[in-house]
């Protein structure tokens, strides 16, 4: 068994493991009120978090680079309520005519 | 069931569905650079698309092939794999009780865990759609991702100015933003998103990647601190 199998089995098991933690321990159990509170919170924490550190994290620097400006027209673009793939590809675009340009 | 509440179902089943196209849309050019680097990293086919589909999770695959390709030990490659995953835990609290079911069903679910399906999930506001959300996109992506796979490690061998040229590393961040910006009407949830988004950025100099996305959650401690007046917590639960 090479190297890569190993790191392959080692990470199902552990990666399954906090996948299903969730759900199979939580189960249909109905949380309580002030828990409830805090899950229905915590994905605006969560989705605030996975915008901006895939905007401007790149390992462990931070580097502010086209993708912000991508960031901002997606912003801009939801502000003028545009539609999500709406979204998306002038976010894309905004970042790739950057790069042209810079 | 009105006709009225038919079509807004059948409405909100589209608005679902086209959020999950634009977001396994964006993770399709991802899954081929993935492919591209285990091949690089002299990794089989056989474990290229076991990662993508046993492990099934994008940035923690990244990471322990990059190791791997470097000569890194089996313990260091594992462990940063494990430790970019750990936000699944969190993930699988808020998406629990929209996954309620016989254990063999929620233990299947659970292997589709991942930032897309619980972002749209999350996104929805009450827990059928959420569900709903959940398994579009995780299901919409682990078909897309381990085809990428496939044909990033057979056909391309350096993919990786095919993101950046067209842009597509500002998709996940735009996708996000998109997903998040309905809560960002409501005061306690603009608070919890801001104090995620700061906590997140400070500390990603000072911590292994995935650590700030799963520190994040803290700031759900911050905005119930202060200020305290607020009672309509809740925000999207109605």
């Amino acid at each position: 068994m090479n190297a890569a199998t190993a790191v392959l089995i080692i990470m199902t098991i552990g990666t399954y493991a906090l996948k299903s933690a969730g759900p199979l321990v939580l189960g249909d159990r109905v949380l309580p009120v002030r828990l409830r509170q805090i899950v229905d919170l915590l994905p605006a924490a969560l989705l605030a978090a996975l915008a901006i550190v895939s905007t401007v994290g790149d390992g462990q620097q931070i580097v502010i680079d086209a993708r912000l400006v991508g960031l901002v027209v997606a912003g801009l673009a939801l502000w003028r309520r545009a539609p999500f793939v709406v979204v998306i590809v002038l976010a894309s675009a905004a970042t790739a005519l950057t790069r042209l340009v810079t | 069931m009105t006709l009225a509440e038919a079509a807004d179902d059948a409405t909100r089943r589209r608005a679902i569905r086209r959020q999950a196209a634009s977001i396994v849309a964006a993770v399709a050019p991802f899954g081929i650079v993935f492919g591209a680097a285990a091949a690089t990293a002299g990794l089989d086919l056989w474990q290229a698309v076991g990662f993508s589909s046993l492990v099934f999770g994008g940035s923690s695959q990244f990471a322990a092939v990059e190791i791997l390709g470097d000569g890194g030990s089996i313990a260091s490659a594992a462990i940063a794999g494990l430790l970019l995953n750990v936000r699944s835990l969190a993930f699988g609290v808020i998406m629990a009780e929209a996954l309620a079911g016989p254990w063999w069903k929620r233990a299947t679910m659970s292997q589709l865990m991942i930032d897309e399906s619980t972002a749209v999930g999350a996104a929805q506001s009450d827990l059928h759609w959420r569900r709903y959300g959940y398994l579009v996109a995780g299901i919409g992506v682990f078909v897309v991702w381990n085809l990428t796979t496939i044909v990033g490690f057979v056909v391309f061998s350096d993919a990786g100015n095919l993101i950046t040229d067209l842009g597509l590393d500002a998709a996940g961040p735009a996708a996000f933003l998109a997903l998040l910006w309905p809560r960002l009407a409501i005061p306690a949830q603009r608070r919890t998103a801001i104090a995620g988004a700061l906590i997140a950025v400070m500390l990603i100099p000072f911590t292994a990647p995935g650590v700030p996305i799963l520190a994040s959650m803290l700031g759900v401690a911050v905005t119930r601190a202060w200020p305290p007046t607020e009672r309509s917590a809740e925000g999207l639960a109605s």
